[in-house]
């Protein structure tokens, strides 16, 4: 077993257990659905048209919702410092970090979506793209998460500054995501926004561990 | 010159009677620009309303440029650990929020006679401000709840720089989506179309703005500098 295969398997059973793992998460999610037909009215063509948009909207929420604790119990516990004196980058750790925390969290999410959107009004046929969206999008959710995670360590409130710091740095992901559903919907040329979304979430995962481990160093120091 | 003015004690002397300077530019410039906009005549569309773009748009150009002052104190302060980078960072967040607040507000209430609605997100502009807003608070929030003055620094500076690769990709999709969603009535002032009699009073006020902008930057980054030397002199006393 290489070291990378260890500390995926030791973080993704720890998101799995975390706080109640996908199943808080997807829960959250059904319930941001659910509170949305509740306070906009239930008039069939209004839910239909905004339905691919406020699973979005539900995604990048319910997506914040494990963040606090991604990095948060290693530091507390020491076990942050442990894994950077081994022989792993602190930079692989926080990729590796962020990958288990999309496999417990954002890939359940990205097969909720589709029957939260289609529960919403959305077509059927646009189930396929929904799900696949949602697991792009949610790569960029769970590694710009991380960054905002990582930089949270050392505040002493967490989670609400981890959402302030992240949801604007959201907004790409979330129009380029949401346009390619509303014009796969519409009959209209969708791939675009598809093709970007993918853009941003390899840039994500390019970019963000380096300010990931410069955040955990600062941490940790 | 920015050599120079990396040293504290020479950038204490210069910022000295350089804020006071450029303060009194920025009102000369201001007042200049201010008394042509009003004296400009009505537009044949927006009416007299079209003035209130000479207190919108350059608060809009100087949130621009607070973030991109930001970003480059940040990227300094993270490279070479330079102290007074980090307090000049420190310095510049709430002012370019101050400068996107009045942007935000200028423009709501332009858009309430020229749109029919304070708020229109069919301008893309707008939209990307109102992000720009959100940064700059995200920016202030993190730096405030950490204590450690040291460990705030770095994760801020981190942030900064996060936030500046990702403004013009922000910028670009918020573009992209308004094309998507194109809104009723967007309006397209600037560029050459617009006449030299309300182009002269923007440029000035333009100016005079940054200059203000200046002279505020170096007015919060002395106050910060004496406040951090507050700090370690009561510091030195307690342990003495």
């Amino acid at each position: 077993m290489t070291p990378h295969s260890t500390l995926f398997r030791r973080e993704l059973s720890l998101a799995w257990a975390r706080g109640g793992g996908p199943l808080l998460t997807v829960g959250f999610f059904a319930s941001v659905c659910l509170m949305v037909p509740l306070s906009i009215g239930a008039a069939p063509g209004r839910l239909s048209a905004v339905a691919g948009g406020i699973t979005w909207v539900g995604l990048a929420l319910a997506s914040l919702l494990s963040l606090d604790r991604l990095f948060e119990r290693d530091f507390e516990s020491g076990a942050l410092d442990l894994v950077n004196l081994g022989p792993l980058p602190l930079e692989t750790i926080c990729a590796v970090k962020c990958a288990a925390q999309w496999l417990a969290s954002c890939a359940p999410l990205a097969l909720a979506a589709p029957v939260a959107a289609i529960g919403l009004g959305a077509k059927v046929e646009t189930a396929g793209l929904i799900a696949l969206t949602a697991a792009i999008g949610g790569v960029a959710f769970a590694f710009v998460g991380g960054a905002g995670a990582a930089l949270a360590l050392v505040s002493r409130r967490g989670g609400v500054l981890i959402a302030l710091i992240v949801l604007p740095l959201l907004t790409p992901p979330v129009i380029f995501g949401g346009a390619a559903i509303a014009n796969f919907a519409a009959g209209l040329p969708w791939t675009t926004g598809l093709i970007l979304l993918t853009a941003y979430a390899l840039a994500a995962v390019a970019l963000t561990p380096f300010a990931m481990a410069g955040a955990c160093r600062n941490a940790l120091s | 010159m920015i050599a120079t003015l990396a040293n504290p004690l020479k950038f204490m002397a210069f910022s000295r009677w350089a804020a006071p300077a450029l303060g009194v530019v920025a009102a000369i410039l201001i007042g200049w620009g201010l008394a042509l906009g009003l004296a400009a005549p009505p537009d044949y569309q927006q009416g007299e309303t079209v003035r209130i773009m000479f207190v919108h748009v350059p608060a809009a150009w100087v949130s621009m440029l607070a973030y991109a002052c930001l970003g480059a104190a940040s990227f300094v302060s993270l490279v070479f650990r330079h102290a007074l980078a980090d307090a000049a960072a420190r310095a510049v967040a709430p002012l370019g929020a101050m400068f996107t607040a009045m942007a935000l507000i200028t423009g709501s209430l332009w858009g309430r006679p020229m749109w029919g609605a304070w708020w229109v997100w069919g301008d893309a502009r707008l939209v990307s401000v109102l992000v720009l807003f959100l940064l700059f608070v995200g920016y202030i929030a993190l730096r405030a709840s950490i204590e450690d003055e040291v460990k705030a620094a770095r994760a801020a500076e981190i942030l900064a720089l996060i936030g500046l690769i990702n403004l013009p990709v922000i910028k670009f999709s918020v573009n992209w989506w308004n094309t998507l969603h194109q809104g009723e009535s967007i309006m397209r002032a600037g560029g050459s179309t617009l006449a030299p009699v309300y182009l002269l009073p923007l440029l000035l006020v333009g100016a005079g703005y940054s200059a203000a902008f200046g002279a505020l930057w170096l007015a919060r980054t002395r106050g910060e500098v004496w406040r951090r030397r507050g700090a370690s002199l009561t510091l030195q006393a307690a342990l003495s």
